[in-house]
């Protein structure tokens, strides 16, 4: 008798875990950072502003979707001069391509609570295939993801003309995410 | 004649020279448009900068441990050729280190050739970048007014009083030390 009440109970709490999804991005408590390189001085900026539509179980990582989009003039380098001439039309030309779209394509486990996700990062026009490692916690029903990863900015042309000497500023940016995500039951 | 020793002059041309290239790149590379010429020009005033600040250290040790050559000058020009040369001390120091701090607070460390890191004596604070940069501008416009003067002094003892105190600085001086 009760072994059945400790199963029921065990069933039951393995599928309240199943239905929680993690699916409202709180972008106030979320930050979207970048570094970089400048004459080899290490560097980081921000964007202040991008949205996401997403949905992650930590039962089921096979099903996590998420798309985001970056506005891209909402960058903040730190300073001003800098600020308008990388969203000027050698960089990421904001008037033409004003959003960097990021659409996953697969998230496995790797244990524990750590996951790997995958997909195509746009920007300027050009897709490429990145991949990240993705930890994530629970704070109550706050569901938190932190990873980084890292893009060649020539591949998708940012910085063209003279900005293409990769001595002054690096080829090599690294992208870092924290992502604060509240749990909404399916 | 007396003359300073071989190291008070190395030391003093050398800075001589690194003052004369980094005043007007610092001037210059201000006015420039956002380019990777600026951004290198900026890193080659940083670095120069460290390195005056680096030999005024060595340059203040030397003065500390070694008296100048004397000289019989009237009173007045004695008490105004030492106040000259404090100021200029104070401000082969003081510029080179407000700049470090500017950097530090307008967020950019100072990294000394791209390879070695300076600490960061100060937190990202761009108010307070602001404010260092107007140090950093207003030493610089004290430090052309005295160097000015050093040097108009050092050429009216040279062609009109015609006497040593050029001379005994001239690499090619003789030293009867």
């Amino acid at each position: 008798m009760n072994k059945q009440i400790i199963t029921s109970l065990l069933l039951l709490a393995a599928g309240s875990a199943q239905a929680v999804e993690y699916n409202q991005l709180q972008a106030a408590q979320s930050a979207l950072t970048f570094g970089y390189k400048q004459m080899g001085v290490p560097l980081t900026g921000k964007f202040n502003k991008f949205s996401a539509q997403l949905s992650f179980d930590p039962a089921k990582p096979a099903n996590a979707r998420a798309h985001f989009d970056v506005v891209l003039a909402s960058i903040d380098t730190g300073s001003t001069d800098a600020d308008e001439e990388v969203t000027g039309r050698q960089w990421f030309n904001a008037k033409t391509y004003p959003l960097a779209t990021f659409v996953s394509s697969g998230v496995t486990s790797l244990g524990g609570n750590r996951y790997q996700a995958t997909g195509k990062l746009s920007i300027k026009g050009r897709t490429m295939d990145v991949t990240a490692p993705v930890t994530f916690k629970t704070e109550g029903n706050r569901g938190v993801f932190d990873g980084s990863f890292n893009i060649k900015r020539l591949a998708y042309a940012i910085g063209e003309g003279e900005w293409t000497d990769v001595s002054t500023v690096a080829d090599e940016i690294q992208i870092v995410f924290h992502l604060v995500v509240l749990a909404a039951p399916k | 004649m007396n003359t300073y020793t071989r190291t008070a002059k190395a030391l003093h041309w050398l800075i001589a020279l690194l003052i004369f290239a980094v005043f007007p790149l610092g001037v210059y590379m201000h006015e420039l448009k956002l380019s990777p010429a600026k951004l290198q020009l900026y890193s080659y005033h940083k670095w120069a900068g460290v390195i005056i600040l680096l030999l005024a250290i060595v340059r203040l040790l030397w003065r500390i441990t070694h008296r100048p050559p004397a000289l019989s000058l009237p009173r007045f020009q004695q008490i105004a050729s030492s106040a000259v040369h404090h100021l200029l001390y104070l401000l082969m120091l003081a510029i080179p280190l407000s700049g470090w701090l500017m950097s530090s607070a307008k967020g950019y460390q100072t990294v000394l050739f791209g390879i070695l890191p300076l600490p960061d004596l100060l937190t990202k604070d761009k108010a307070l970048g602001q404010t260092l940069e107007n140090v950093h501008a207003s030493l610089n416009y004290l430090l052309l007014l005295l160097v000015t003067a050093h040097i108009a002094a050092a050429l009216k003892h040279h062609f009109i009083d015609r006497d040593d105190v050029l001379r005994r600085m001239l690499p090619k001086g003789k030293n009867h030390e």
